[in-house]
């Protein structure tokens, strides 16, 4: 591995010697704890921790509940409030479950947007961000499909709903989407096929973040000035960087707990303040509800969904030039998937060789522009689809989509950066001056 | 961010139900002040109890609460009856809706059998009512502002409030619409319901001697409905609140940890 040079594992009883030789694990575990992390990393490098405990979470609590679950339609909804009332602890694994789901998402947004602000996605990090961003797709679709499990209102009609996206795809989408469901409407084959995908997909995710760390650790962490470490010499590299444990643990180990608190007074005093009340109702095909909206993670994308109706000038003239083929609802799944997929082309869509926002003093502003457009996303996604909420999504949605294509390729040709630090530790020292002392008396004695 | 629940208002329970005939915007709930709210709210026991009482002699004539297991009524941190009162209690009730209820139906004997304290409540469909096992949680009282969820992290859901509302909304008018008469409600999204006024003065004699008015006994009933609908509350909030010491007492030793391992490296010690 090409990394930052730092002390390897050198196995030195017999018995270590002899497991080395043959399987090399418990260097390869030294290695990955030991990996030197540049010293500078602010409270923003804290997510990764959090999102790793909540896979655990989500998968510890998971498989519990999932001894106790029924997937059929018949007994989900009665299986989940037998949970909930009959097994020691059910309503507490329950509750953990579910607010785990937002905890997962609010950790993830919170780091795609340190990676956006900070230029984590540019070379030589291209890898870790697509490996991230399918890990963010996965999420999705699990966390949706895990929501649909328990048979309420909510659960079918939005699964109704989004599986009916596919079915706007020209030509296959009808029969894709009967093939997703297992029969022509949602039914007892979806809530199989999900509670099946809903188990096999975090494991999937535990792959592709054991494969995530890889890429990052091959390149080393990015850091808030995004200056490289230096690797001339492991002397060099050594005022960089401090080594992953202990240093880097505890200050995540604190954040976490920090972090727990506040989500232990979610999950006890409030368990159900982000979820739905309509999801309670079992599932009834018969009854729609007048408003059907999805969790608030999903919200952001769901109004850009929304918001390309048949009447905006790009939907007509994609439909003119495509006879049709591309209608409004096909349009609006494109668009959707679109804003994640450009986000994903960042690597290659910013063209400016600075990689921190830190040192760019115009993409800082549209950078925090791009945070308030998600939010203000998010708020019109839970919106009825009426004005003014649809023009608002509309020119929402239009500044995601120019941040992206517009903005970062641009920015990178005109923009002037601020000077930026040699190096990681002329960063450190700035901020710690003492640091600074003790390193110049510290000089001569070397 | 849990904006999306402003939508709700207008249409939810008038669809579910189908009762309601037009939206005429969203009811007017009340902010009743419940002992179960807040981190340290509690069930109290003799509301519960007597909100019991209320929905045996008044809601299970059309409600069933077909996931409420019959033994819970012992359970500390819910009503907290005496065993043999909650096996008696069990006994004595009838099965109204039988076309709901073929698992108590005995064949050898070809009859009904009688409830055991291990059955659940029956289900009673045969008003067309809904079931109110979950109906304080399944209900939104407040909502908003402006689609950002506030009230709600402030007052609560406000499911229970719901409830007490609608029970004590009715202002007295009727009409008939189809064939239906529908009563003037004005917590009801819509304001008309279908369900005739449920409770009047008096309708049930309390044994501690309670006011039994409309007004404390649709709380008391909504009292008793959000403890179905959340039985285990009370030792939710214990272990949010054990986690939340903990948590906090352990972010401080994390804290004061992560101060000392690094101080030799921001230069702060020698």
């Amino acid at each position: 591995m090409a990394g930052i040079p730092h002390d390897h594992y050198e196995p030195k009883s017999g018995a270590e010697k002899w497991l080395h030789s043959r399987l090399p694990i418990v260097g390869l575990a030294y290695d990955t704890l030991m990996i030197p992390t540049p010293k500078n990393l602010n409270w923003m490098w804290i997510w990764g921790i959090i999102l790793a405990f909540c896979l655990v979470l989500q998968i510890v609590t998971g498989i519990i509940l999932a001894m106790h679950y029924t997937p059929h339609i018949d007994m989900a909804f009665a299986s989940v409030e037998h949970i909930m009332r009959n097994v020691n602890g059910g309503a507490m694994i329950r509750y953990l479950h579910m607010n785990g789901a937002s905890l997962f998402f609010i950790a993830v947004y919170a780091h795609i947007f340190r990676g956006l602000y900070y230029g984590s996605y540019k070379a030589p990090r291209e890898i870790t961000w697509i490996i991230g961003m399918l890990i963010y797709l996965l999420m999705m679709g699990t966390a949706f499909m895990g929501y649909v499990l328990p048979w309420g209102q909510m659960s079918f009609w939005g699964a109704t709903v989004i599986t009916g996206l596919f079915g706007a795809i020209p030509f296959v989408g009808e029969a894709l989407q009967t093939w997703l469901l297992g029969g022509p409407f949602v039914g007892n084959a979806t809530l199989n096929r999900f509670f099946s995908l809903h188990y096999l997909l975090p494991f999937v995710i535990a792959a592709l973040v054991a494969l995530h760390i890889w890429a990052f650790h091959t390149t080393g962490n990015s850091n808030p000035t995004g200056v490289e470490v230096r690797r001339g010499s492991k002397e060099e590299a050594e005022k960089d960087t401090v080594p992953f444990w202990p240093y880097f643990v505890i200050k995540d180990l604190f954040a976490l707990a920090v972090i727990l608190a506040v989500f232990f007074a979610i999950v006890g005093f409030m368990p159900n303040y982000l979820g739905h009340p309509d999801n309670y109702i079992e599932a009834n095909p018969m009854v729609t509800p007048p408003h059907i909206v999805p969790e608030w993670y999903f919200l952001p994308f769901y109004a850009i969904l929304r918001a390309f109706t048949a009447d905006v000038w790009v939907v007509q003239i994609a439909s003119f030039f495509t006879g049709g083929i591309i209608d409004a609802k096909f349009f609006g799944v494109i668009a959707m998937f679109g804003a994640i997929a450009v986000m994903a082309l960042a690597p290659w869509l910013d063209t400016s060789n600075v990689r921190s926002a830190r040192y760019r003093p115009m993409l800082k502003w549209w950078f925090w522009l791009l945070v308030i457009d998600f939010f203000a996303l998010m708020w019109l996604g839970a919106m009825p689809a009426e004005e003014p909420y649809a023009s608002l999504s509309l020119l929402a949605s239009a500044y995601w989509f120019g941040y992206f294509l517009v903005i970062l390729p641009l920015l990178g040709l005109i923009e002037t950066p601020d000077p930026m630090p040699a190096t990681i530790e002329d960063d450190f020292n700035a901020h710690y001056p003492k640091a600074a002392a003790k390193d110049a008396a510290a000089q001569p004695a070397e | 961010m849990m904006l999306k629940k402003i939508m709700l208002a207008a249409g939810l329970a008038l669809s579910l139900t189908g009762t309601a005939q037009a939206a005429g915007g969203a009811g007017e709930v009340t902010d009743f002040s419940f002992s179960f709210e807040g981190p340290f709210g509690a069930y109290d026991q003799n509301q519960l109890q007597r909100g019991l009482q209320v929905y045996t002699e008044a809601c299970s004539s059309c409600h069933g609460l077909r996931y409420v297991p019959i033994r819970t009524l012992a359970d500390e941190g819910g009503p907290h009856l005496p065993e043999e009162q909650v096996r008696a209690y069990a006994a004595q009730f009838t099965v109204l809706d039988e076309d709901s209820n073929h698992h108590l139906y005995d064949a050898e004997k070809g009859e009904y059998r009688a409830l055991k304290d291990s059955d659940n409540f029956p289900a009673n469909n045969s008003a067309g009512a809904p079931d109110l096992s979950l109906m304080a949680k399944a209900r939104a009282g407040f909502h908003g502002p402006y689609g950002l969820g506030t009230n709600q992290l402030f007052k609560g859901m406000g499911g229970a409030e719901y409830i007490a509302s609608i029970l004590s909304g009715y202002t007295g008018k009727e009409k008939v619409e189809a064939g239906t008469t529908f009563y003037e409600n004005k917590a009801f999204p819509g304001g008309w319901i279908s369900m005739a006024p449920p409770l009047s003065d008096e309708l049930v004699e309390f044994a501690d001697g309670h006011s039994n008015d409309v007004k404390h006994m649709s709380q008391d009933v909504a009292a008793f409905l959000m403890w179905t609908a959340e039985p285990k509350m009370m030792a939710r909030k214990q272990a949010g609140l054990i986690g939340v010491v903990f948590l906090t007492f352990l972010s401080v030793l994390l804290y004061l940890t992560n101060k000392r391992l690094w101080a030799p490296v921001k230069g702060k010690e020698d």
